[in-house]
C-alpha cells in the first residue's frame, strides 16, 4: 500500500523526538481547548501506540487543525503535523467521513453550483434561518464565515485576456478562491506580473485537493492534485516558473501533497513542486536581483500584516513584509499572533467553530490594538476569517502592491 | 547554483547566541537573515543568564573568579572573547529585555555577585543576571519560603522542592492548590497563559492568600505570564502583600520563551529577517570563502548568498555536532573542522551521566576572533564552540551572550575594513 510505505517514512522521523515540548509551545489549538491534547501527545507519542495496533485517543486527533506550526518549530525535524494527518486519515478510514466533509472540501463543485446563481446563493448563505437549517442538516456552523460567490469566473476573463508577449514567461496558478470568489485579485496578480515584464500563461486548472486532504479524504485528494500537476507540468517543463497567490494551495503543490499524500514519485508533481513560487516569495527574489519594478506611488494607509500558518510553512520567512516596506506612505504593523483559527475548512465545522474563534482571538485583539484599518494576509480563507473576526477588510498583499503601482 | 537572495550576514540558529549576534549586527546596519531548522534552546532553558556558577566549587563573585578561571582554561570561549567582554554583553541583553515587547519586564544582577536561586528540586543554582520575577528567591534571604504547587502542573513537586530547601538550611514548607485551567493536566506554558488573564489571576491570588502565613515569601513555578510577566508578578506581589518569586520548571520554559520573544522583537525592529523551518544543509565555497548557504525550504532548496556566516547551532547536545558509528565526529551543517575530539582509543564518554564526558568539550575549531578554522568568513558563537561544559560550569547563556556579541564585533570590524578598502 502506498499509504503504508510513506507512512513508514514519516514514522521514522518520530525517533528523533526528544520530548522537548517545543511543538507544544507552537500549537494554537491546544492553547485554547483540552479537546486537542497537543502535537507531542497526538503526534510522536500516540504514534508509538498506533504502530502496535492500539488506538489511543481516537477522537482527539481530529481536533488538530493541520496548521503545521509544530513541524516548523521542531528543532529535531520530526514531521509532527504530517503524522497527525495520517492518524486522522486512519480514523476516517475506520469511522467514515461525514457527508459535510465530502461537500465543503470540494471548492470546484461548490463554485460551479454557486456561480450561476450567485445572488441567490449569497443571500441564502447570509440568511440566518437557512444557516440554522444547514447547521442542523450538515453540521456547518451557522456563524462560520463563508465567502461571496463573485457570480463570474476568473477563467472567463483569463481566456479573453491577451498577455503582452515577452521573453520572460510565467505560469499563473490561481486556485479556486480566485476562480469563484475573488476573480478581481487574479486580475491584479496578472497586472502586477505583467508590470514586471512577464508574459503570463494561465492554463486550465482545477483544485489542488488540500481541503480533501485536511479532512482525511486522501484518495480523492491524490486524484485532484495529480490532475492539477498534469495540467501545470507541460507549461513548466522548460524551466518556466509557476506562481500562485493562494498560499495554502502553492504549499500543497510544493510540499504537502508529496509528504502527506505520499506522491514523491509522481514526476509531474515533482516538477511542479520545484517550479512553484508563492507570489510574494517570487517578487522578493526579483527585488533582490534588482529586477522588481519599484515605481511605487504612495499609499497612505495603516495596515496590519498577518502571515498565515500555511504561508509560514513555505519556510521562507515573511516576504510580504519586505515588499510592503517598499511602498511609500504605507505603515505596516507586523502581527505575531500564530493563527486566525479557520485552517481552511476546520473552523466551518459546527464542533470546531468555537475553537477556531478562540484561536483567532489573539490575532483579532492584535488587529484592534494596532489601529490598522486594513489587514493584509496571504491566504483567502484566513482573510475571510479575519474579516469575520475583526469587521475590517482583509486583502492579499498583492492588492496593496497593485494599488501602489497605480495599475 | 546562484543564490536566490543576498545578505551581508546569514546567521544559522535562533538560540540566544544566534539571536544576539543577529540583532547586534542588524542594529549596526548589516542586512541580516537568521535561518533556523526549528526553535532553539530558549524554550528549554531557565531564562537566567548564568555566567560562572561553579569552578568547581560554587562561585559567589563571578567578577573576581573569572580571571583565574580564564587563565586555567585557555581554550574556553571566555578566554577567547576575554573576561572583560562579558559585562557589556550582559548590559546589552538587559537593555534589550527592558525595551522588549513585555512591558516593564526586566533583569537584575551583575557579575559582582551571583544570585543563589532554588531549582525545581530545591537545589541552589548560582546565576549572575536573572528576571526580576526570580530575584526574590535568593537563598541568602532569611525570610521563610512557602513553595506553592499547582495540581494540574505535574512537573513541579512543591514538597520535594521545600524538603531540599530545608536541608540547605532555608526555612520552607509546601502547599498545593488548584488553578482552573479547564483540563486535568497542563504544562507551565498553559499556566502562564492562564495567569496572563487578570480574572484568573485574581481568583488564584484570593485562594492563595488564605493559605499563607505571616512573613512568608511565595515560591511559584515559573508560570507568571507570557505576554505581561511584569504585570502578573507585580499584581501577585501587590495582592499577596509579600515577595513572590518564580522557580524555573521543566520545559517548556515560560521565562525562556520571554527571552526568545524579546530578542526576536529586537531583531525584527532592527530590520533583520527571520526564517523558521529552513534547515541549512550545505554551503557554496570558493576556497576558504563561503559565498552562500543552501537551506531546505518547501519544494526546493533556497540558496542564501552571504558575505559572512555566523554558525550558532549549538553543540553535541543539540545535534549540530554528531558522532558517527565510525566514531568520526563532524559538524553537520557546514562541515567545519572540529577541536577537542578525543584521539582514537581515548575515552569519549564516562560512565557517570552527569560527569565529565570528553565529547562534551568538542566544538568547531576557531581562532581568537571566533572565526572557524579553514574559512575566511565563518564565525562561531554559543555552544558550537569548544572547550566548555556549560552545565557543570553554570555558564550557558553567559557564553551565548558574550560570544554572540563577539562574533558581531568581529564581522563588523572586518566589514568596516572592507568598506574602507
Amino acid at each position: 500500500m502506498i499509504e503504508d510505505l510513506f507512512h513508514e517514512e514519516l514514522r521514522s522521523s518520530l525517533d528523533h523526538c526528544v520530548k522537548c515540548t517545543i511543538c507544544e509551545t507552537a500549537c494554537p489549538v491546544a492553547a485554547v481547548t483540552p479537546l486537542f491534547p497537543g502535537p507531542k501527545y497526538a503526534g510522536p507519542q500516540a504514534e508509538r501506540f498506533r504502530a502496535t495496533g492500539q488506538r489511543p485517543d481516537e477522537a482527539s486527533v481530529d481536533y488538530c487543525s493541520g496548521c503545521g506550526l509544530c513541524t516548523m518549530s521542531c528543532p529535531q525535524g520530526v514531521k509532527i503535523a504530517e503524522l497527525n494527518a495520517h492518524a486522522r486519515y486512519g480514523v476516517k478510514q475506520r469511522k467514515g467521513v461525514p457527508l459535510r466533509d465530502r461537500i465543503i472540501t470540494r471548492p470546484t463543485v461548490l463554485g460551479r453550483l454557486g456561480t450561476p446563481v450567485a445572488p441567490l446563493a449569497n443571500a441564502t448563505l447570509r440568511f440566518r434561518p437557512a444557516r440554522v437549517l444547514v447547521e442542523r442538516a450538515l453540521g456547518i456552523h451557522r456563524d462560520a464565515p463563508v465567502p461571496n460567490f463573485a457570480g463570474r469566473r476568473f477563467r472567463t476573463w483569463a481566456r479573453r485576456h491577451q498577455s503582452p508577449s515577452s521573453a520572460k514567461k510565467i505560469v499563473y496558478f490561481h486556485g479556486c478562491g480566485t476562480e469563484y470568489y475573488e476573480p478581481d485579485s487574479g486580475e491584479k496578480v496578472v497586472a502586477v506580473l505583467e508590470h514586471n515584464g512577464y508574459h503570463v500563461e494561465i492554463p486550465d486548472q482545477g483544485c489542488c485537493g488540500l481541503p480533501l486532504q485536511s479532512s482525511g479524504l486522501f484518495g480523492d485528494a491524490r486524484k485532484y492534485v495529480q490532475r492539477l500537476a498534469r495540467a501545470l507540468a507541460p507549461h513548466a517543463g522548460d524551466g518556466t516558473l509557476i506562481v500562485g497567490n493562494a498560499t495554502s494551495c502553492t504549499l500543497m503543490l510544493k510540499r504537502e501533497a508529496r509528504e502527506i499524500l505520499g506522491l514523491e514519485n509522481d514526476p509531474d508533481l515533482a516538477l511542479v513542486s520545484r517550479q512553484t513560487f508563492d507570489i510574494c516569495e517570487l517578487l522578493l527574489e526579483l527585488h533582490d536581483r534588482g529586477e522588481l519594478n519599484t515605481d511605487f506611488q504612495p499609499v497612505n494607509e495603516t495596515v496590519a500584516y498577518h502571515a498565515p500558518c500555511q504561508q509560514q510553512g513555505h519556510w521562507v520567512g515573511k516576504p510580504a513584509l519586505e515588499l510592503l516596506a517598499l511602498i511609500p506612505g504605507l505603515e505596516v504593523h507586523e502581527l505575531d499572533a500564530r493563527c486566525c483559527g479557520i485552517a481552511g475548512t476546520y473552523g466551518l465545522k459546527r464542533e470546531k467553530y468555537k475553537i477556531a474563534m478562540d484561536v483567532g482571538a489573539d490575532l483579532f485583539n492584535q488587529v484592534e490594538a494596532s489601529g490598522a484599518r486594513v489587514v493584509a494576509c496571504d491566504s483567502e480563507t484566513c482573510r475571510w476569517m479575519i474579516e469575520h473576526g475583526t469587521r475590517r477588510p482583509s486583502v492579499h498583499p498583492i492588492e496593496l502592491l497593485h494599488q501602489a503601482y497605480r495599475l | 547554483m546562484s543564490p536566490s537572495l543576498h545578505y551581508d550576514v546569514v546567521v544559522v540558529g535562533c538560540g540566544v547566541a544566534g539571536l544576539t549576534a543577529a540583532a547586534r549586527l542588524a542594529e549596526d546596519g548589516a542586512r541580516v537573515c537568521v535561518l533556523a531548522k526549528g526553535v532553539g534552546s530558549t524554550h528549554l532553558a531557565p531564562g537566567t543568564v548564568d555566567v560562572l556558577g561553579h569552578d568547581p566549587d560554587i562561585v559567589e563573585q563571578p567578577a573576581s573568579a573569572l580571571g583565574a578561571f580564564v587563565s586555567a582554561h585557555p581554550e574556553h570561549p571566555y578566554a577567547l572573547v576575554g573576561a572583560d567582554a562579558i559585562e557589556p554583553a550582559l548590559e546589552w541583553f538587559a537593555a534589550r529585555i527592558e525595551q522588549g515587547p513585555q512591558p516593564g519586564y526586566r533583569y537584575t544582577g551583575s557579575l559582582e555577585r551571583n544570585h543563589m536561586l532554588p531549582t525545581a528540586v530545591g537545589a541552589i543554582r548560582p546565576s549572575a543576571l536573572v528576571p526580576e520575577t526570580m530575584a526574590e528567591g535568593d537563598a541568602g534571604s532569611q525570610t521563610p519560603v512557602c513553595v506553592v504547587g499547582i495540581r494540574a502542573l505535574r512537573d513541579f513537586h512543591a514538597s520535594l522542592c521545600a524538603g531540599n530547601l530545608r536541608r540547605a538550611g532555608i526555612t520552607s514548607r509546601a502547599i498545593e492548590l488548584d488553578l482552573d485551567v479547564g483540563r486535568v493536566e497542563v504544562n507551565s506554558l498553559g499556566l502562564a497563559r492562564r495567569l496572563d488573564d487578570p480574572r484568573a489571576r485574581a481568583a488564584f491570588a484570593a485562594q492563595l492568600a488564605m493559605l499563607l502565613r505571616p512573613r512568608e515569601r511565595v515560591a511559584l513555578p515559573a508560570v507568571l505570564g507570557l505576554r505581561d510577566p511584569h504585570g502578573v508578578w507585580s499584581d501577585l506581589r501587590h495582592r499577596l502583600g509579600r515577595p513572590v518569586f518564580e522557580i524555573p520548571t521543566l520545559p517548556p520554559s515560560a521565562a525562556g520563551i520571554r527571552v526568545y520573544n524579546a530578542l526576536l522583537a529586537c531583531l525584527r525592529a532592527a530590520g533583520g529577517r527571520f526564517i523558521l523551518g529552513a534547515e541549512v544543509v550545505g554551503v557554496e565555497r570558493q576556497g576558504e570563502r563561503v559565498s552562500a548557504v543552501r537551506a531546505h525550504t518547501s519544494g526546493r532548496d533556497t540558496i542564501f548568498g552571504a558575505r559572512w556566516v555566523v554558525l550558532a547551532t549549538g553543540g553535541f547536545a543539540s545535534g549540530a555536532i554528531e558522532l558517527g558509528s565510525d566514531w568520526q565526529a563532524r559538524e553537520r551543517v557546514l562541515g567545519l573542522a572540529l577541536s577537542g575530539v578525543p584521539a582514537p582509543g581515548e575515552p569519549r564518554f564516562s560512565a557517570d551521566f552527569l560527569g565529565e564526558h570528553p565529547m562534551s568539550r568538542v566544538g568547531v575549531a576557531v581562532d581568537a576572533s571566533l572565526r572557524a578554522q579553514g574559512t575566511e568568513n565563518v564565525f562561531v558563537a554559543g555552544a558550537a564552540l569548544p572547550g566548555a561544559v556549560p552545565w557543570q560550569e553554570g555558564s550557558g547563556d553567559g557564553i551565548a551572550l558574550s560570544t554572540g556579541c563577539a562574533v558581531a564585533r568581529s564581522v563588523l570590524e572586518r566589514e568596516g575594513a572592507t568598506a574602507a578598502a
